[in-house]
């Protein structure tokens, strides 16, 4: 049987550059070529410490109606290969051949404008993912409907909240069904009813033979959506088979997020011409790093950096989510001696601490970031750079007390309680027991 | 007292359940797309672009409905710029410096020159930006990259059909009320010609200034100022008769000379300028081509670049 995604030996090299944005003004471009006037410049192959493989030789067959899962750590590829195959960047090498209309999410809501309203934005973003007009007009109340903003379809969505935005943004990608459907950690969003809702409803499509690729952090949602998953690891696909043997030896391998993550490389890491990152790390108390934490202890969040072009407003800051991504917080530097003070070029380590007894237990992704406010810019953002376990054992002094069941939450707060007794008599002692018997 | 862990993502059947694979007789035999390091000399596909005609039509619609929809005067507005620009110019070129229009109405000559050229400027200082300012759409999805630019030029057509209805206006009041003789002529007919032309010129250095942009960001600040001087070596504020004859080739060079006076000449019933028209009409298609050829050069690298 011929399959309906073919993909042989794709390569995709990247020319990582020195520590410059990645447009150029026209003056280097001018006197590059006057300093170099008979090198042909952009063309032939750069030298090797330049370039990075983001996928190399990557080759695997999709057929039709298989639901495969892509798992990898960060920078292993996963979006390059998405995105490869979805054209939106072309590869270095190789060919894949593709035998029915593929359809990528790799973010829900792309195109949408605040200024238009829910109903001009389901007919602009339908268009862009690559919906036919007609096909969009014939499913609109279904979308409407599934996106529970019927009151608000004619009012312009800078209006809306985001949990509106987010659900009408999720109803159109739900109702998109090309043959082939690419999804990215798009279902990183939203609250957890309407994601359930979603998967649902994109399951009952897959029912009907649509083919999907599925790109997550979450090991269990794969485990549970796509028989089938491929792990990647520096460019190469390292398994490739049942989703349950590929997830656990992609887990026992270590190669998920990790505690600590650190770019030795500088002009690898991540960053702009103002800030590079060093390293991130999940902390102890005592400064170790650890990737398991016992709920009631503090947790540090250390983000060594580099500061190259000094007089900028620097605000360290992290994303929290937890494994089925929900945004449980963000927070931001907030050190008196920094404060809207600019900081000079150097070596830098902020560490944030998250009191004990807060996080409930379970994993967590630490997206590292360095922003200036006001206007923002974010000079480096790195999503799950980190990762730790919070883990609650029964010893009594936790929030959990000496309960052994399922909490469910994403705080697991240890509040402070107050109990009295107001009287002796309990109300229903005093009346009758005929009335009670009524 | 405490619930089990909500069931909020209650998902249907285990998929494993479900038979793997589905029969694939409808597979298309040959495969739709063919992904692959694309070579040199490849061109436009206009059969892909005919595909996306709906999204060129809502990129267009976009920009459209978002550029007046927080404006007090709203869609106003497309008439009211070469309306303020031609009483402008009427009251300080027109009668007070008084320059010579070889009989036309100095009204008349500087709405007919302000149409096609606020077409032409806006329409290429909006492409340049389109790329970049798209990148979201750029890294997100695929589609053939150049109707980014093509929808913005689509966008101001939208606003030069606007503005001609005012021009027709013009004429007929300066023929009914003030009797100036503009006899409906042949000349007429030759405007669509005058306009695909102008639009293909436009869409040409729109495609250019886009794609030069997301490599050097310098194109989008240095074409505003290019931008004004362009206007005054061109016959936009007074008529391209008004060039010494031993100048006149090396002004035809420009190809908005032929464009305008193209223009004009359809409009006021004048005489075409065929020479200069050859050469906009040249120069158009080599721009075009080379355009072409350019963005596809750059098109593979936008979704690293941008």
């Amino acid at each position: 049987m011929r399959p309906i995604i073919e993909a042989q030996n794709l390569s995709k090299r990247y020319r990582i550059g020195a520590v410059r944005p990645p447009y150029q003004t026209l003056r280097e471009s001018l006197t590059n070529a006057v300093r170099i006037p008979f090198r042909r410049r952009g063309t032939g192959s750069p030298p090797r410490h330049e370039t990075i493989w983001a996928l190399k030789e990557v080759g695997f067959d999709v057929r039709r109606g298989e639901a495969v899962g892509i798992i990898g750590r960060n920078g292993a590829g996963k979006s390059t290969l998405l995105k490869v195959l979805s054209r939106i960047t072309e590869p270095t090498s190789g060919r894949a051949k593709i035998y029915g209309r593929v359809g990528s999410l790799l973010e829900v809501g792309t195109g949408f404008h605040h200024e238009l309203t829910g109903r001009e934005n389901i007919f602009l973003n339908g268009a862009i993912i690559g919906m036919k007009r007609a096909e969009i007009q014939r499913k609109f109340d279904e979308i409407v409907a599934f996106s529970e903003v019927e009151k608000f379809i004619d009012t312009p969505v800078k209006w809306y909240s985001s949990g509106m935005y987010l659900r009408l943004a999720f109803s159109v990608a739900a109702h998109f069904e090309p043959e082939i459907l690419i999804i990215d950690e798009i279902l990183a969003v939203g609250d957890a009813r309407f994601q359930g809702k979603c998967l649902n409803k994109m399951q009952d499509v897959g029912q009907q033979g649509r083919t999907v690729l599925f790109v997550s952090h979450n090991t269990s949602a794969i485990t549970r959506l796509c028989p089938r998953a491929i792990c990647l690891d520096h460019g190469r696909i390292v398994g490739d088979g049942p989703s349950s043997q590929v997830v656990s030896a992609y887990l026992s391998a270590g190669l998920g997020t990790t505690a600590e993550r650190v770019w030795p490389d500088p002009t690898a890491a991540p960053g702009d011409h103002a800030v590079r990152l060093s390293a991130v790390r999940v902390l102890t108390e005592a400064g170790d790093v650890t990737g398991a934490l016992d709920i009631r202890m503090p947790v540090g969040l250390e983000l060594e950096y580099e500061v190259l072009e000094p007089g900028h407003v620097l605000v360290p800051n992290y994303q929290v989510f937890n494994e089925d991504g929900v945004h449980v917080f963000s927070v931001r530097e907030s050190d008196p001696n920094w404060d809207g003070r600019v900081r000079p070029t150097g070596r830098y380590v902020s560490t944030a601490w998250l009191p004990g007894n807060f996080l409930s237990e379970g994993t967590f992704l630490v997206g590292a970031a360095i922003s200036t406010m006001n206007p923002v810019i974010v000079h480096c953002l790195e999503r799950d750079a980190v990762a730790f376990q919070v883990i609650d054992s029964i010893d009594g002094d936790s929030a959990r007390g000496d309960y052994g069941g399922p909490m469910p939450g994403v705080v697991r707060p240890k509040l402070r309680w107050t109990t009295r007794q107001i009287t002796e008599r309990p109300v229903l002692a005093t009346v009758g027991a005929g009335e009670i018997a009524r | 007292m405490i619930t089990p862990a909500s069931e909020a993502i209650s998902l249907k059947p285990d998929p494993t359940e479900r038979p793997r694979y589905l029969p694939n007789d409808e597979l298309p035999d040959e495969p739709l797309v063919i992904i692959q390091p694309s070579n040199l000399w490849q061109f436009f596909s206009l059969r892909e672009i005919w595909a996306y005609r709906e999204l060129l039509y809502f990129l267009t619609w976009r920009d459209f409905k978002v550029r007046y929809k927080q404006t007090f005067f709203g869609v106003a507005w497309v008439i009211l710029q070469p309306v303020l620009w031609t009483v402008i110019f009427t009251v300080f070129l027109g009668s007070l410096v008084r320059v010579p229009t070889g009989g036309v109405p100095y009204p008349l000559l500087v709405y007919s020159g302000l149409l096609p050229w606020i077409f032409f400027s806006s329409a290429i200082l909006g492409s340049a930006q389109s790329l970049v300012g798209n990148a979201n759409l750029i890294t997100k999805v695929y589609f053939p990259r150049v109707l980014t630019p093509a929808a913005f030029v689509a966008g101001r057509l939208v606003d030069f059909a606007i503005s001609c209805s005012i021009l027709a206006l013009l004429i007929v009041y300066y023929r009914l009320v003030l009797n100036y003789p503009i006899p409906l002529s042949w000349n007429l007919a030759a405007l669509p010609l005058m306009v695909i032309l102008l639009v293909l010129l436009a869409l040409a250095f729109g495609i250019l200034a886009s794609c030069l942009n997301v490599k050097y960001r310098d194109v989008g600040v240095a074409l505003p100022v290019l931008m004004q001087l362009w206007m005054f070596i061109s016959p936009v504020v007074y008529p391209a008769g008004l060039v010494p004859e031993k100048w006149r080739m090396l002004y035809c060079l420009n190809p908005l000379v032929g464009v305008i006076q193209g223009f004009r000449a359809a409009v006021l019933n004048e005489t075409f300028p065929l020479f200069a028209l050859g050469i906009s009409a040249v120069f158009t298609i080599v721009l075009l081509g080379g355009a072409a050829f350019i963005f596809r050069q750059t098109e593979k690298t936008f979704a690293d670049n941008i």
